[in-house]
């Protein structure tokens, strides 16, 4: 007890400062190049596709409540506002499925070549792999196109 | 770091005046970082460790960062600089421009202005079991003779030893972020290294650590750590490359066995039988 008290005892233990970024780090890519953006709008696509799905299942219900249902449902959908949600929804899911087929190929390790021994400029695996994924780009962009061209005019 | 940042535009010439903006911390008065300038000199060839220790010794003794061999290899100078995690000591002030913001590492802990806290970094170093792992421990505890291991072997994972445990990739890392379970990039890359290696066979013990939600699969691909990595280690490869090995196995199928013992002195088993040089003369 006697060396306990003559122990010199800090009044306030120092606290450490976190500097975790939370969400802030996900959403926020700064200087970082276009894989780090990717996964950006990979995972707010995913968010948004996974928000949309209860309201699909909602609209497909409408089809049991009759044919009135249905149509008066129809008619609403094919305002606007709600066409120009069908091609942000379109777009969406065309970047997610492809962008996912770049991942899927990452996750495997295929397509980013091989380990080597780093001599600068350093090798990055990841820019190995950018002529897939601007042409994985250019065919969502293709498929958008030939969707918003088949919303737009059926 | 993939690429040469620099900045010539907005770079500052040799003999300029530099503001250095710095986030500190005090553990005995702070409740949040503080920002607080300094006007240096830049000088040939001037670092942003050099800028912060002009600072140091010239306008104010009590900033505190953590450095040691101002070459970019022990990683102890890790800091949050214009942006984008680097080494202070690594990193041009003529790169950045006219006005440089230091901060401490993101994802970590500050203990004091710029000086992180690494011990997590470690804790998930040593969670994957970085060592060689074999099943033939009487070899392991007395070795005998050396395990064979081709170039091309080696090749397959020497960019993953290069690591120097800096933690810059775990604060680029938009996983760590928002999730302190999570390995990390550097730690997976450091099971990788290991996983590799025609020496190891301890795939599956690590298995048990990195086949899961916060290992391997806690990597969604956004490729920063790589591109923070002071050294070109580039663990977003090795993470993948780690997912692959725990799907279809590590790329050697049986540990590396111990190779014939050459003659002492000789390098080859022929060497041994060449005309030896005749005794000096004189």
């Amino acid at each position: 007890m006697v060396a306990e008290a003559q122990t010199p005892v800090r009044t306030q233990v120092p606290s450490r400062l976190s500097m975790r970024l939370g969400l802030r780090g996900w959403v926020y890519a700064g200087r970082y190049p276009a894989e780090r953006y990717l996964y950006i709008l990979h995972r707010l696509c995913g968010l948004g596709l996974i928000l949309y799905l209860p309201l699909h299942v909602w609209v497909t219900g409408r089809r049991l409540q009759g044919p009135e249902a249905w149509q008066q449902t129809m008619a609403i959908l094919s305002r606007p506002v709600f066409v120009a949600g069908e091609i942000l929804v379109l777009a969406a899911f065309v970047f997610h499925a492809i962008n996912g087929f770049r991942l899927l190929f990452g996750h495997l390790g295929c397509a980013l070549g091989r380990p080597e021994y780093p001599v600068y400029p350093y090798p990055v695996a990841l820019h190995r792999q950018r002529r897939l994924t601007t042409a994985l780009m250019v065919l969502a962009g293709a498929f958008l196109a030939a969707g918003v061209w088949g919303l737009l005019t059926k | 770091m993939a690429e040469i940042t620099g900045n010539p535009e907005g770079s500052v010439p040799e003999g300029g005046i530099l503001t250095l903006r710095v986030a500190r911390y005090d553990p005995e008065r702070d409740r949040a970082a503080r920002p607080q300038e300094w006007k240096v000199k830049i000088l040939p060839g001037m670092t942003v460790l050099d800028a912060l220790f002009a600072v140091k010794e010239e306008q104010d003794g009590s900033l505190a960062f953590r450095c040691s061999c101002r070459m970019g290899v022990c990683g102890s100078c890790g800091m949050f600089i214009n942006g984008k995690p680097r080494l202070a000591c690594n990193t041009q002030v003529n790169e950045l421009g006219p006005v440089v913001e230091v901060a401490p590492l993101p994802n970590h802990d500050a203990i004091k202005d710029l000086v992180p806290d690494l011990a997590l970094t470690f804790r998930r170093h040593r969670a994957v079991l970085p060592y060689i792992i074999r099943n033939d421990v009487a070899e392991m505890e007395s070795p005998t003779r050396e395990f064979g291991q081709t170039p091309e072997e080696l090749a397959r994972y020497v960019q993953f030893s290069y690591c120097l445990k800096c933690s810059l990739c775990l604060a680029a890392c938009p996983t760590v972020s928002t999730s302190e379970q999570f390995l990390g990039p550097q730690a997976l890359a450091q099971a990788y290294r290991f996983v590799a290696d025609t020496r190891d066979a301890g795939l599956g013990e690590r298995a048990g650590v990195v086949d899961a939600s916060h290992g391997v699969f806690g990597c969604h691909l956004a490729g920063a750590c790589s591109e923070a990595c002071p050294k070109g280690v580039d663990p977003a490869l090795g993470i993948q490359l780690l997912k692959r090995s725990l799907f279809v196995g590590p790329p050697h199928r049986a540990p590396a066995q111990v190779v014939s013992a050459f003659p002492e002195g000789y390098r080859t088993p022929e060497a041994a039988e060449r005309p030896k040089a005749p005794p000096p003369s004189v």
